[in-house]
């Protein structure tokens, strides 16, 4: 029989769906519908509650905890310890969990200074196209043992299996932060800017940037770096940093919070818009930034702009052919008319793609890669 | 297989014959890596030129069922790239251009064959560097890094290779040409380059790879800290940890490496019975900042002696002991064992306490060299290959220490890779599924098992 949606409180239940249920799809905490709403004839894997730490130490810079546990509840948990997840993951507000961060390969602002959820995620224990429940990677921060499962599951929107438990290193935080706002009439001046500071040594938390508003350059542009460290260090480095760039205005305190955290919630993005991640290089941003300003889409460059968040006023298909043309890939988070979505553009991998996932899900149970 | 096996033949119209070596004085020098212990003729081996060239040569391999090894400038210490009986080995050390290099994206398109510290050098002068930092970087390549996801000092801040690795263009084992990845930091859909990274050669050869750079730190503050006992060499480690300090490296060397680093390198370092390395890197205001607090920490632990380096040479001679340590304990034994199993850093105690009474046991002298803020243990073991014996009961010691990782929840490698040498402690590390599920994927992607036969998998399980 099949049920519409399935609520998994084990890993055993867990193994006992997949095996049973022809075509699966998979959800944790909801925050990015677009990943998380099955396509027809899909059975519903609800993993929310599939939670819980399962083992901490701060001392080794791990923990473990099942997919479904939220990411908030792990920051919270981090945080009493004065350790964080580098990666900054987005949308903890909006319950997201563990597993669909990895699932999805969303990161924050953050993912600037020491790598994204890729680089943190050290083990997994996923159940496969057949059930059985497989284990990648290992618990300690390094290791080179046998092929890299933990790697392959981020990105994967849970094309290759479904996660079960997740092994993460984290860092100690920064005990303060502050950020320089640099204001730029158009990005052909911003952009030599982010090159000067991508080769300064400047330890940037995050650099990120975007038009001040979203029709056109005519209000400028704003650049965003941050610093985190000893709170003592932080006025000294910030006045280097200004000296270096000639300008910019200190942000400091619970206006500097609340703007990253901004990042990290999309408050900027306007209603009605469909929000879509694209992998960038800074190189590419004006040739793409041109044609989403005459889209009318705002937008936000992250992670030295390695990374655009787009809100997407219009139809996706307009979207996809567009980033078509520039050689670009999209992955649609949350809003939009659902077709095409939630990848955008080709998927890369190949053959080589398909040959690993004709192992890791034979019958086609989950989506496509 | 002799010089009319159609594969030669064919070959022999690919190479001119100055790059298609089969006489066995030629073959010599390709019998081994840096695993000594293990030696295999292969049939031939060819010095590629140029990626066309590997493309073809695997493609010849596959039609005609022949083995093949992809192999660099020979670091492996795990044996990864040892010959297959009746196969070939690829050569790549002459596929060693940097095709591009980004100093605005911070980032370097480079052949397999290129040196790793090759990329730091010619990124220096954007100031840039390549982070990933094996022993071997003088000389070891990046095909090789790629395929073994290598490590070095700074794996804890900074990650391996696979945190280094942006896309790869790449030959699989039939001579399919895959592009995984790109240029950017992010992606969407699976991580098919992570994926690649450490697969030893399984996947097929990385022919073209796009690393990222990260800028040079301003300045950095190094300690050195000797101990009058591992043990308190340990707990100094877990104290830095736990002041909220992230290092850029931590290393502890016991005394039996600090002799071998002396002889070595003249470093100058204390004669005791442990010594911690501990680097800080960064913004100069900041790392001044943290360096105070690093030293209160150090001064917390009861240190026999603290030696501080300010100027780049000092810190230089600091570092070369250590780098030197490997080769320079082939002066205390003629020959040695190199293990990289990893333990929870909490169990470093424990695991070194394990590993002496092991030595005790065996009568087996080990020195310990180890990157302290991973938990990745280096223990080298002396050993006389000449005494009849020697070489088993020295592996058998090694065998020991693996176990022991394994029990203490570690891995067996931490960035030597499995190759031949850990095959068989596969699958005590990982249980049938998941060794089933390895030996799928790779005849998936490798259905007759041509590349890097009997590295990381038995063959034909």
């Amino acid at each position: 029989m099949i049920r519409e949606v399935i609520s998994i409180q084990t890993v055993p239940a867990l193994q006992d769906a997949v095996r049973a249920q022809p075509r699966l799809h998979v959800r944790g905490g909801g925050s990015k519908p677009a990943l998380s709403t099955p396509p027809a004839g899909a059975t519903l894997l609800d993993l929310s509650g599939l939670a819980g730490v399962l083992e901490y130490e701060p001392e080794e810079f791990t923990f473990t905890a099942l997919a479904g546990t939220p990411v908030a509840q792990v920051q919270e948990m981090l945080a009493e310890q004065g350790q964080y997840l580098p990666f900054d993951p987005p949308l903890a507000q909006a319950r997201a969990t563990l597993g669909g961060v990895v699932a999805a390969g969303t990161n924050g602002p953050g993912r600037f200074r020491y790598g994204g959820v890729r680089d943190f995620l050290i083990g997994v224990r996923f159940v496969d196209g057949q059930g059985e429940l497989v284990r990648g990677g290992g618990k300690v921060v390094k290791n080179a043992a046998g092929f890299d499962f933990p790697k392959l599951f981020v990105g994967s929107l849970g094309s290759l299996g479904v996660l079960a438990e997740v092994t993460f290193k984290v860092f100690p935080e920064p005990l303060a932060y502050a950020s320089l706002g640099v204001d730029l009439p158009d990005l052909d001046a911003l952009l030599p800017l982010l090159f000067r500071l991508g080769r300064s040594p400047f330890d940037l938390h995050a650099l990120d940037f975007h038009p001040v508003e979203p029709g056109g350059s005519a209000a400028g542009w704003r650049l965003w770096v941050r610093l985190g460290g000893l709170a003592s260090t932080l006025g000294p480095r910030l006045d280097k940093l200004r000296a270096f760039l000639g300008q910019g205005e200190p942000v400091t305190g619970g206006q500097e919070s609340v703007h990253w955290q901004g990042m990290l919630d999309f408050t900027w993005q306007p209603e009605g818009t469909a929000l879509v991640k694209v992998p960038v290089t800074p190189q590419g941003i004006p040739a793409l930034d041109e044609a989403l300003a005459r889209a009318g889409a705002d937008r936000r460059y992250s992670v030295g702009g390695n990374l655009a968040w787009v809100a997407w006023p219009g139809k996706l298909a307009l979207l996809a052919e567009l980033l078509q043309a520039y050689g670009l890939t999209g992955l649609v988070l949350r809003g939009g008319d659902g077709s095409p979505g939630p990848w955008l553009g080709a998927l890369p991998g190949g053959v080589f793609a398909q040959r690993v996932k004709g192992v890791l899900d034979p019958e086609g149970k989950f989506g496509p890669v | 297989m002799d010089h009319t096996h159609p594969l030669l033949q064919e070959l022999a119209r690919l190479y001119p014959p100055e790059r298609l070596l089969t006489r066995t004085a030629q073959l010599a020098a390709y019998e081994s890596d840096a695993l000594t212990a293990f030696h295999q003729r292969p049939e031939a081996v060819v010095l590629a030129e140029s990626q066309e060239e590997v493309i073809e040569t695997v493609r010849l391999c596959h039609r005609h069922r022949v083995p093949f090894v992809a192999r660099g400038s020979g670091t492996s210490l795990s044996g990864g790239s040892l010959p297959v009986a009746e196969g070939i080995v690829i050569a790549l050390n002459r596929l060693n251009r940097i095709l591009r290099l980004d100093p605005d994206q911070r980032l370097a398109v480079v052949e397999p064959g290129v040196v790793n510290l090759h990329v730091s050098q010619a990124a220096e002068p954007h100031g840039l560097y390549y982070a990933p930092d094996p022993s071997s970087q003088p000389i070891c390549t990046i095909g090789g890094n790629v395929a073994f996801n290598s490590g070095g000092a700074h794996c804890l801040k900074y990650g391996m290779t696979s945190n280094h690795v942006l896309g790869i263009k790449a030959v699989l084992p039939d001579g399919e040409v895959v592009h995984l990845g790109g240029e950017s930091l992010e992606g969407v859909g699976p991580d098919w380059t992570g994926f690649f990274v450490g697969c030893e050669g399984l996947f097929g050869i990385a022919l073209e790879i796009t690393l990222r750079l990260l800028p040079l730190p301003e300045t950095f503050r190094t300690v050195l800290a000797a101990y009058d006992s591992l043990e308190a060499a340990g707990h100094a480690v877990s104290a830095v940890i736990a002041s909220g300090l992230l290092p850029g490296a931590m290393e502890i060397m016991d005394r039996l490496a600090i002799q071998a680093a002396e002889v070595g390198a003249q470093a100058g370092y204390p004669r005791t019975e442990a010594l911690l390395i501990v680097e800080l890197e960064g913004e100069e205001v900041a790392v001044e900042a943290e360096f105070a607090q690093l030293l209160q920490v150090i001064q917390g632990t009861q240190p026999v002696e603290v030696r501080t380096a300010q100027g780049g040479d000092e810190r230089a001679r600091i570092w070369k002991g250590r780098k030197a340590a490997f080769s320079a304990v082939g002066r205390l034994a003629p020959d040695y064992i190199v293990q990289d199993g990893v333990v929870p850093r909490s169990k470093l105690g424990e695991a070194l306490a394990a590993i002496s009474a092991l030595s005790r046991e065996y009568g087996i002298p080990v020195a310990n060299v180890f990157h302290a803020g991973d938990g990745n243990l280096h223990p080298l073991i002396l050993f006389d290959g000449r005494e009849p014996g020697a070489l088993e009961r020295a592996e058998e010691l090694a065998g020991k220490i693996l176990d022991l990782c394994i029990h203490l929840g570690g891995s067996i490698t931490g960035e030597h890779g499995v190759g031949v040498e850990k095959r068989s402690f596969l699958p005590r590390m990982f249980g049938p599924t998941e060794m089933a599920l390895m030996h799928r994927v790779r005849r998936a992607v490798d259905g007759r098992e041509l590349a890097n036969r009997g590295k990381m998998l038995a063959i034909g399980e």
